[in-house]
């Protein structure tokens, strides 16, 4: 516990003390480690592995941003707009996609995440396809404080992390959380012990996709662009690259691994402009040297107890 | 154009995709069914295919059949052999494990298409046919005096496009005669029935995954050599490749090379009349729509007999 408030605290102090361009670049890793954290509790919890996560991203980022730009609905209830998006449609696609397992799951989110994708291009005239739209600066404020100014920015996003970090620090450490690691485990023995697998995994489903919903409506709300470049497969691998790098199953993993491939990215794309290149050899690192990730590998070599 | 010859134009031109597809969809299944390997990095091999015939045909720009020829030998040549280095490499420290060797080959797909764009470049590029002849075909019509043929406007096809559909069933033959009447198709059979049981009889099974993932993706690189005259090579163009086959693959059922075939010709045939007819981006997602839920109410495909 402590070291996750320090974690926060220690954002909280950067603020003040980050020069321009790393301080906008951190509020942006807080909203895309909401997203990989969100990933984590499916893939690294429950060890459901999705490769359409963008789609849950999307229907909170569409959700707010449609509401936005057709119906002039305020910033504040957007953003509600979006999570109760989120919230049926993840509900939706867990009762289609959880009946099956494994590959054929991976499968099943793909294609359903593709649709979505190939839709948001199909109904140009309103989502204006793979340009996007820009949510102006003017409609950007939530009860008169301005989210385009980069200080209320990044305090947004501190906030919306924290509440996730501890979210999700609260939900492993509940009964609710063992179950779902147990499920990642062995589900045949967890069923044996009488726990409702269903209805946890739905549940897992349901409260990632939320995450990654309020993730997406946080982004297009803090950084004013609203796309279908975040409907692409690229997308959905992003979140999983993440939370392999920094390590699965563990709560800060997400944001270090975030962190890391942000800056990875940032600094390598000063040397040469192949970062792809960069990222997928660190996926074939990783996945044959580092199974655990950069936390996975601190908590077997140092900190056991690190949830 | 009337609409009987629109539709057979539409027919024709579903039945060049759905060959190339076939062969694609082939490659993928047959290294899912023996290895259970999800190769998400196939749809590369497919483009590296089209890529290697360019530079193949550039480089024998003497005369476009010598090319294609050599072309049509060497490129699938040169993918297999890349193909079992990424295995050697990579998939056989993973163990083959299912989850890893999806986020490893996610990984090698990033890798190779990063690495054509820096050398290939981001442009397409034509490859000329060997043969080019444009055949009219005739139409019936039944007038006072009886049955009468006549060529409409606009209805034809070329020399090559029926190449094409000859070479991938003289191909999907030479797979089925591999796989079904020799000692080596025995051999990767009983790899894909039980691994452990194969071992034990003494096959050398790693040497055998080896070969699949070379063989499967030498079939995906074939298919992109005898595209590339019709469709130009460039380096993105393996994606669309990748998500029908994996389509195909599921639908005909994880693993069976039978419903592959099937799934192919259907999917094929139906993707090209359907996209006559209809906008390419909503038969898109009406056929993405119904692969997700082909698999959620049927898992097993539609002649699959095993879950995943």
């Amino acid at each position: 516990m402590s070291l996750h408030l320090a974690l926060i605290a220690l954002l909280f102090a950067l603020h003040f003390i980050l020069p321009d361009y790393h301080h906008g670049n951190l509020a942006r890793v807080m909203v895309l480690a909401v997203y990989a954290m969100a990933y984590n509790v499916m893939f690294g919890y429950t060890g459901l592995l999705s490769l359409g996560h963008a789609m849950f991203f999307c229907a909170g980022m569409y959700g707010m941003g449609l509401s936005m730009r057709l119906y002039e609905i305020s910033a504040g209830p957007a953003f509600l707009i979006g999570l109760s998006v989120s919230v049926i449609f993840s509900l939706l696609i867990g009762l289609l996609a959880l009946r099956t397992i494994g590959v054929a799951f991976m499968i099943v989110t793909l294609m359903f995440s593709q649709a979505i994708f190939l839709t948001i291009l199909y109904f140009n005239p309103i989502t204006r396809g793979d340009e996007g739209f820009v949510i102006p600066q003017a409609a950007r404020q939530i009860a008169g404080i301005d989210l385009s100014d980069s200080g209320n920015r990044y305090f947004a996003a501190l906030i919306l992390f924290s509440i996730c970090l501890l979210a999700v620090l609260k939900l492993v450490r509940a009964p609710t959380g063992r179950v779902l690691i147990a499920i990642r485990e062995n589900e045949e023995r967890a069923k044996m012990l009488g726990y409702d697998i269903w209805a946890h995994k739905l549940g897992a489903v349901v409260m990632s996709g939320t995450m990654a919903g309020a993730a997406g409506a946080a982004y297009g709300l803090l950084f004013g662009t609203v796309g279908a470049s975040f409907a692409e497969v690229p997308f959905s691998i992003l979140p999983l690259l993440y939370v392999l790098l920094g390590g699965p199953g563990t709560v800060i993993g997400p944001f270090v691994g975030t962190l890391f491939m942000f800056y990875l990215r940032d600094l390598s794309s000063a040397l040469t402009d192949a970062h792809m290149l960069v990222a997928g050899v660190v996926l074939i690192l990783l996945t044959i040297y580092a199974r655990r990730g950069i936390m996975g590998l601190i908590r077997e070599k140092w900190l056991k107890w690190l949830p | 154009m009337e609409f009987g010859p629109h539709l057979i134009l539409a027919m024709l031109e579903g039945l060049v995709q759905a060959s190339v597809l076939t062969l694609t969809a082939l490659g993928l299944s047959l290294v899912f069914g023996v290895m259970r390997v999800v190769n998400v990095a196939h749809g590369e091999f497919f483009m590296l295919g089209a890529v290697s015939a360019y530079a193949i045909t550039d480089w024998l720009a003497g005369s476009a059949a010598v090319g294609f020829l050599v072309a049509l030998i060497i490129a699938p040549l040169l993918v297999a052999v890349l193909a079992v280095v990424c295995d050697r490499m990579i998939l056989r420290r993973l163990d083959y494990d299912p989850e890893r060797t999806i986020v490893a080959t996610i990984g090698i797909l990033y890798v190779l298409q990063q690495v054509t764009l820096m050398t290939y470049g981001p442009d397409a590029h034509p490859v000329a046919p060997p043969f080019n002849q444009r055949l009219a075909i005739p139409w019936f019509e039944f007038t006072d005096t009886g049955l009468e043929f006549y060529f409409p406007w606009g209805l034809s096809t070329t020399s090559y496009k029926l190449f094409v559909i000859a070479a991938a069933c003289v191909a999907g033959l030479g797979i089925w005669v591999l796989m079904a009447r020799s000692k080596l198709g025995l051999i990767l059979r009983a790899t894909q029935l039980d691994r452990e049981t194969a071992q034990a009889f003494g096959i050398p099974v790693e040497r055998v995954y080896a070969f699949v993932f070379g063989l499967g993706a030498a079939i995906a690189a074939l298919g992109a050599v005898l595209v590339v005259p019709i469709q130009q090579a460039h380096y993105l163009m393996g994606s669309d490749p990748l998500l029908l086959s994996f389509i195909v693959v599921i639908i005909g059922g994880l693993g069976s090379l039978r419903g592959t075939v099937v799934a192919a010709i259907l999917i094929g045939m139906s993707n090209g009349v359907i996209s006559v007819f209809f906008t390419p981006t909503l038969a898109k997602i009406l056929a993405t729509l119904l692969v997700a839920f082909v698999l959620v109410y049927r898992p097993a495909g539609l002649f699959g007999t095993k879950v995943a």
